[in-house]
């Protein structure tokens, strides 16, 4: 049947093939648009803020002077609030999504709460700011605190996680469930034998990605008062605090010209620790995918 | 070929009160035999969909039984109802009633985990958790709350011979079992399903994902192991029924057409439709 009209399909192949390289290329461009604006963002952050890198910037806090300014009770003050939003996000998400996948009655309300669990992960990060406020800062009393404000982004990035860990939860094949059961085994033995350190490095991977969303976060924190210039570190869970972002923040906020480099230097140790999380993220991944 | 061991008889223990198998040859021949489960008017339902009409079936203690019909006849289902793991879809409604030794599986007080440590199943594909073949077979005794080494590692060792798969294993207790082939798989599943010693072992077609070699070891071990356990074994292949059961049930659409001595059912079906299926005039 093709070989009757052999010529017509030699000559519409060359348009076709034509046509993919064409296409090839435009989804090329669409890709390099992204590429060349993070190289640029590289750029600029790298040479504006390479000069104020060195090992003073990372042991000193903030000063009054541009030269003498560091990232120290910033970085510590964020991992401290990280600990805080590890913990009880973690906690707290991972049981629910225990809760939803495996023992929850599969009905409308059940349902209702999954989707909106999922809406929730959309919801701006300023009005958990608003909601931290109200709850952590006033209702509380923890005022300004370290509490507060790990709280808050605890509640911020809770939904991510939960989300993740369902998924993780029920991408464990129900063979296991079924194996586990049948010898009976009560649902908790199951879940903490079987199901739970199977779906464990996808909790871990999503875990690690909501914390990097977290440790980026500026609105939340400065509406639950994390402080701008704090020269010590805290002491207690409600001592004053500071964090990355929002001491990178404040410096870009001021005149001086060499301001914008010490806040150069704090964009480049803070894409560092996220490019860090997310490869810490990726290679749990990988090891997981391996042993499957 | 297909006869009722004649040990199955002495060793029983007494004491149990089971009314003798109502069939044909059993009444012909005045054999007594104790039943270990009892089915009475079992309906099931998915949702409104019936997949299970009235079925009654007495299931004979170390015996073969084996469950035939074509395919979506509702095999699979009878047999997890059998653990009640048909109920892990939560659509699902039954009426009528099981009894497991006298004690009907349905009531309130009769726990989930004591039927499915007395009646284990075996899966139709192999599925092994992501552990060490010794983790694997060790898990229903750790889960019933074995931790001492000894008793374990005897446990394991006693599971995996009875299963007819320790001297390709002994070396390799610590490799993982996702490692190993498809019918060695099947095999430590079985293992593992035996390690919780159960009474009645619960197969559905155990051997459709293996090869012939693989199969005929699966086969093999059916018939060591209904010295010590009642085997309800599913299965698609008329072959493998006759070759290795000593009752064969034949199901269509939901129905329990015929229930006889597996000579009986394939030498002389009393069912016209049981006939068509065996004879292959059958869809
Ligand atoms: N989870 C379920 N939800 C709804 N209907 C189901 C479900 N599982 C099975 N059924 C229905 O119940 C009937 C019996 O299915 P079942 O799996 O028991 O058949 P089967 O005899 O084991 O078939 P096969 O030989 O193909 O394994 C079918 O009509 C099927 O569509
Ligand atoms: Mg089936």
């Amino acid at each position: 049947m093709l070989g009757q009209n052999e010529e017509g399909i030699k000559k519409r192949m060359e348009g076709r093939v034509l046509k993919n390289k064409i296409m090839a290329g435009l989804f090329f461009l669409a890709t390099s648009v992204g590429l060349i604006f993070l190289v640029l963002l590289f750029y600029r952050v790298l040479t504006q803020g390479i000069g104020y890198l060195n090992w003073n910037y990372l042991t000193s806090g903030p000063a009054p002077y541009p030269e003498e300014a560091g990232i120290w009770v910033g970085m510590i003050g964020s991992i401290m609030l990280m600990a805080i939003v590890a913990i009880f996000s973690v906690i707290i998400g991972v049981a629910s999504a225990i809760y939803l996948e495996e023992y929850a009655s599969q009905n409308k309300f059940t349902e209702f709460i999954r989707v909106n669990i999922s809406n929730l992960a959309g919801v701006p990060s300023i009005v958990f700011g608003l909601l931290g406020l109200t709850f952590f800062v006033y209702i509380f009393n923890f005022g300004y605190t370290l509490i507060a404000g790990g709280l808050t982004m605890a509640l911020l990035i809770l939904p991510v996680i939960v989300v993740a860990s369902q998924e993780a939860l029920r991408s464990v094949p129900i063979d296991l469930h079924q194996a586990s059961l049948g010898m009976g085994a009560t649902k908790w033995q199951t879940i903490a034998r079987v199901i739970l350190p199977a779906a464990l490095p996808g909790i871990l991977t999503g875990t690690i990605i909501a914390l990097s969303r977290a440790i980026g976060e500026t609105a939340p924190l400065i509406i639950v008062g994390a402080a701008t210039a704090i020269y010590t570190l805290p002491d207690s869970l409600l001592a004053k605090y500071t964090a990355m972002p929002i001491q990178i923040y404040n410096w870009t906020a001021r005149p001086q010209e060499e301001w914008q480099f010490v806040a150069g230097a704090g964009i480049i140790i803070l894409l560092a620790v996220l490019l860090l999380m997310n490869s810490i993220a990726v290679l749990i991944r990988n090891k997981f995918q391996q042993r499957l | 070929m297909t006869k009722i061991s004649e040990e199955t008889q002495e060793t029983r223990t007494g004491g149990l009160t089971s009314k003798p198998v109502v069939d044909r040859k059993d009444k012909q021949q005045k054999r007594e035999s104790k039943n270990v489960m009892q089915v009475e008017d079992l309906n099931l339902w998915y949702g409104s969909n019936q997949a299970l009409y009235e079925i009654n079936m007495d299931v004979p203690e170390k015996r073969v039984t084996a469950i035939i019909g074509p395919s979506g006849c509702g095999k699979s289902t009878f047999i997890k109802t059998l653990n009640r793991m048909v109920e892990m879809v939560p659509i699902v409604k039954t009426s009528g009633s099981i009894k497991y030794r006298d004690q009907d599986i349905f009531n309130g007080n009769f726990k989930q985990e004591y039927l499915r440590t007395k009646v284990g199943m075996v899966f139709q594909s192999p599925n092994p958790f992501p552990k060490s073949v010794y983790d694997n077979v060790a898990y229903g005794p750790r889960v019933h709350g074995i931790k001492k080494k000894e008793v374990l590692d005897e446990i394991v060792e006693k599971s995996l011979k009875d299963a007819a798969i320790w001297d390709e294993l002994k070396d390799r207790l610590d490799a993982n079992a996702y490692g190993l082939s498809g019918g060695q798989q099947q095999r430590v599943c079985i293992a593992r399903a035996l390690a919780v010693e159960p009474d009645v072992i619960l197969m559905d077609e155990p051997t459709s994902s293996l090869d012939p070699i693989s199969t005929s070891k699966v086969e093999e071990l059916v018939q060591e192991l209904k010295k010590k356990y009642s085997i309800i074994i599913v299965t698609h292949n008329m072959q493998q029924a006759a070759r290795i059961s000593d009752k064969t049930a034949f199901f269509l659409n939901g129905e329990l057409v015929e229930f006889a001595e597996t000579d009986d059912l394939f030498q002389n079906p009393q069912d016209k439709r049981t006939e068509d299926y065996i004879t292959g005039r059958f869809g």
